[in-house]
């Protein structure tokens, strides 16, 4: 059935994009949206707000800080391990197993990524147990939904991820140029999770 | 193209099927199921509106509970449930499934030459999104409490604090904002990439123009409304007041909630989607609608370049509209002149693809078949619904009219007897498409007419009992003495409404009847120009024997110095 | 791609993230400068949409992409800055 639609794993000669990469920019500037939602919600409840306290007085920045570092550093080994693929392409040695440089970069993507999550679980545990929860008032029921909502989608990238890591990898054996694809779309997703925790942070934590 | 001839077990190719085709049929179905679902829910409504207070009769009765109905009188609570249920059924489950989801799953590849979506699997899953929030918003009429009843449009903070089925009602939507996003994105990567050789964008049929610019709005519009129904659902579940102000009294209670909340904050995110999901809702329409004009009329759409460029301002404007629900908002004259420009504004597309549709009856020899005459309706209807819009742009009009029947008359001529007479115009037009059958002329016209005369029966005394003052989302209008004048147009309303359900049972036996029944056709038999015609009908798996290529514009009807007066786009020869 | 721009390409990915990794840590002190609430809010906006082009133009390899994918993004970002408006509106 697949056969059949075209420009899966070789760009369209006129756009010169693949229909998965061009699907995934859909996906993100969707996503783009639901952020720039909650982001203008923030906005308008703060500028609304009477007394809003500085997120450095509350928050744990030291941490924040780590998460940021961990987050950009999981980016590098994601595009990394893309890259990888790439190169093992180009000598044509792809049809075999999957690289062990992709395995590599690919799993420390995944580990980064629960490392910001265990950072983050400090976090929300120090606040639940100085009873600071969404209800306390309106600076924690923003932090945690925004905080929860990247958490969420900072999940569904570990699982995405750990999936192509595992069974998905097998794709490599047939469709090389196909698997390469998918990362860099796994890539994109990624580096969109990283690029709103960028402003995330400083908004947040910092102003 | 034999390579996917093993037969697939009943289950994949019927159910789980990853098909465009199965997948639009299913769509349809579900959808039409689903308009019949929500209608019933207004017949209950208008039994209440005609006769406020008075015992149903017992057959109806007796199918409801205790918190619904007491001895025959229907609460309150339950009439507040049917009309915040009516509104997003229709809206999300029924009209937009439908349009997109149906009628854009099937025809858009066909149209474009593909032999499926660019995602298979993704468009399989966005159906059964949507199936499961359909049956999520079905199911929340049997939580405590009943189904959710702060309007379609689910204000705060009344909706923060409704009972447990304004929560069921938002994870329904996610469900079905998540099929949307599903759905959209492949609309989109098809249409891009996966048109035949030789069909450029100005070769595309207007309703794939339609389908695309409404992918847009779909997949723009809708993740900020997903942002706020994030936010209901942590006001509701997590205790946050994002949507509450401080100090905010219920039944002479101070809620105990933190507060600091703005619910207007709600009203802006909700409508930055529900303005454009207008747009959702007649865009194909009007793609639908220019299909069946230029094949019966037999000649070129007017003007198709300028209705294309139309549709794209249109679907850009439409962004930027949203708060001329808003005018009563307070939010100052800057802001409201603002958007009451924008929206004189964006009546300037709509007028021109409507002027472009009707120029393009003249001078055609026109077919008068069943199709056509829902097509030909459309016209006046939407022209209706778009000209009783504009004292509601007006933000001095508005504070008379703003919440009163005027606006239900307003929006329901726009989307009934507009949008759902294209939706009808389509299904009797690639009926033998999908079928290889042809559905029966006589019950088609015994469908038209009467629905016609009741559609308007219905929405016509909503007009002047708007303009009499009469609000709208009363359980009993009576009880203002201002309403008491216009309370005879009710019963008309009402009983034009229960007509109109008598005058669906001739489209329900024709559409299953001619399933088996219906006269056979060949693979085009409205001798029509766009590709999907010259796929077999209905189109196998794969849709053509070759990959299609086109040659020309889409609606090359009567060619001069052509043998027949239709000249197919993938017909290379003369014909 | 070549390999030898593939590698280039790794060396540029390095320099990207010491770029961000400094950027961090300017972003947080200068939180600790307390300056006035407006410049703050320039400031960290400013350093974060920086590190955001960077992570944009190098890691989704924004700049060395196709025309059909800046359309989409072109129209998405109209359409963001109209939310993003949206509590300019309201006030």
């Amino acid at each position: 059935m697949s056969a059949l639609i075209r420009y899966i794993s070789k760009p369209h000669p006129l756009t010169g994009v693949t229909n998965a990469k061009l699907g995934t920019w859909c996906f993100l500037a969707s996503e783009m949206m639901l952020f720039g939602g909650l982001f203008s919600a923030y906005v308008l409840l703060r500028a609304g707000s009477t007394a809003w306290p500085r997120g450095s007085e509350l928050l744990n920045v030291p941490l924040a800080t780590l998460n940021t570092l961990i987050l950009i550093t999981s980016s590098v080994t994601m595009v990394m391990s893309w890259a990888s693929l790439i190169m093992k392409q180009e000598k044509g040695t792809g049809t075999s197993k999957v690289p062990g440089t992709f395995s590599f970069y690919m799993g420390s993507t995944i580990l980064l990524g629960l490392a910001f999550l265990v950072v983050k679980a400090f976090e929300y545990g120090s606040k639940f147990s100085h009873h600071h929860f969404p209800g306390t008032d309106i600076f924690y029921g923003i932090y945690f939904t925004l905080t929860g909502l990247h958490g969420l989608h900072v999940i569904g990238g570990i699982l995405l991820n750990t999936y192509f890591l595992f069974p998905g990898s097998r794709l490599w054996q047939t469709e090389p140029e196909q698997f390469t694809g998918r990362i860099e779309c796994a890539g994109l997703y990624w580096h969109f999770v990283d690029l709103v925790w960028i402003f995330l942070f400083p908004v947040l934590y910092l102003l | 193209m034999k390579h996917d001839s093993h037969p697939l077990p009943f289950w994949r190719k019927y159910i789980f099927s990853t098909d465009h085709k199965v997948i639009g049929v299913q769509y349809a179905v579900t959808g039409l199921v689903f308009l019949l679902f929500g209608f019933a829910l207004m017949m209950l409504m208008r039994w209440q509106l005609a006769y406020p207070g008075k015992p149903f009769p017992e057959w109806i009765a007796k199918m409801f509970s205790d918190q619904q109905m007491i001895s025959g009188i229907m609460l309150p609570e339950f009439y507040n449930q049917l009309g915040a249920m009516h509104g997003t059924i229709m809206i999300f489950l029924g009209v937009v499934p439908l349009a997109v989801g149906g009628f854009g799953n099937y025809i858009l590849p066909l149209q474009i030459g593909a032999p499926d979506m660019a995602f298979p699997k993704l468009n399989m899953m966005s159906y059964w999104s949507y199936f499961l929030g359909g049956v999520t918003m079905f199911a929340s009429f049997f939580v405590p409490g009943g189904a959710a009843q702060s309007g379609w449009t689910s204000y705060p903070p009344l909706a923060d604090i409704a009972t447990v089925g304004q929560t069921v009602w938002l994870f329904g939507m996610v469900f079905l904002i998540t099929s949307s996003l599903l759905g959209s994105v492949n609309f989109i990567v098809t249409t891009v990439q996966l048109r035949a050789d030789g069909m450029s964008f100005f070769r595309l049929p207007f309703f794939v123009w339609a389908q695309f610019v409404t992918s847009f709005l779909l997949l723009l519009a809708f993740p900020p409304l997903e942002a706020a129904a994030v936010l209901q659902l942590m006001d509701r579940l997590a205790g946050t007041s994002f949507f509450l102000p401080s100090g905010l009294v219920v039944a002479g209670k101070v809620l105990e909630r933190s507060g600091g909340g703005s619910p207007l904050l709600w009203q802006h995110l909700f409508w930055f989607l529900a303005h454009p999901e207008v747009y959702v809702l007649i865009l194909p329409a009007m793609g639908i609608v220019a299909e069946v004009l230029a094949c019966n009329t037999r000649k070129p759409i007017y003007g198709y370049k300028g209705m294309v460029y139309s549709v794209v301002f249109l679907g850009f404007m439409s962004f930027i509209v949203w708060a001329h629900h808003m005018f009563l908002t307070s939010m100052g004259t800057v802001m409201s002149s603002f958007f009451q420009i924008t929206t004189m504004i964006i009546s300037i597309p709509s007028v021109i693809i409507l002027t472009a549709l009707v120029l393009s009856l003249w001078g055609g020899s026109i077919r008068f078949n069943t199709p056509m005459l829902f097509a030909i309706a459309f016209l006046p209807m939407f022209g209706m619904g778009g000209l009783t819009g504009l004292p509601l742009g007006l933000a001095a009009a508005d504070i008379h009219l703003h919440d009163t029947y005027y606006v239900i008359g307003h929006f329901h001529y726009v989307v009934a007897p507009g949008t759902i007479f294209a939706l009808f115009a389509g299904i009797y037009h690639w009926f033998p498409k999908v079928t290889g059958r042809k559905m029966s002329e006589f019950l088609g016209k015994l469908h038209f007419w009467p629905s016609f005369i009741l559609m308007n029966g219905i929405f016509f005394p909503m007009l002047l009992m708007g303009l009499a003052g009469v609000s709208r989302r009363l359980w009993d209008p009576t009880q203002y003495a201002h309403a008491l004048p216009t309370q005879p147009l009710n019963v008309l309303m009402s009983f034009c409404a229960w007509g109109m359900a008598l005058a669906q049972v001739p489209f329900i036996l024709n559409f299953f009847g001619s399933i088996f029944f219906g006269k056979k056709v060949n693979e085009n038999p409205w001798e029509a120009t766009t590709l999907e015609w010259s796929a077999p009908s209905p189109p196998p798996h794969g849709n053509f024997e070759n990959p299609p290529v086109v040659y020309r514009e889409p609606y090359e009807y009567s060619v001069p110095g052509q043998k027949h007066d239709f000249w197919p786009q993938g017909m290379k020869e003369e014909n | 791609m070549e390999h030898a721009e593939v590698q280039k390409h790794v060396k540029i990915y390095i320099s990207v993230f010491v770029a961000l990794a400094a950027l961090t840590v300017i972003t947080v002190a200068v939180s600790y400068l307390h300056l006035p609430f407006k410049q703050a809010v320039l400031a960290a906006l400013a350093i974060a949409g920086l590190k955001g082009s960077l992570v944009a133009g190098f890691f989704m390899h924004l700049l060395s992409e196709k025309q059909i994918i800046f359309s989409v993004l072109a129209l998405t970002f109209i359409f963001l800055l109209a939310v993003l408006l949206l509590p300019v509106i309201s006030v």
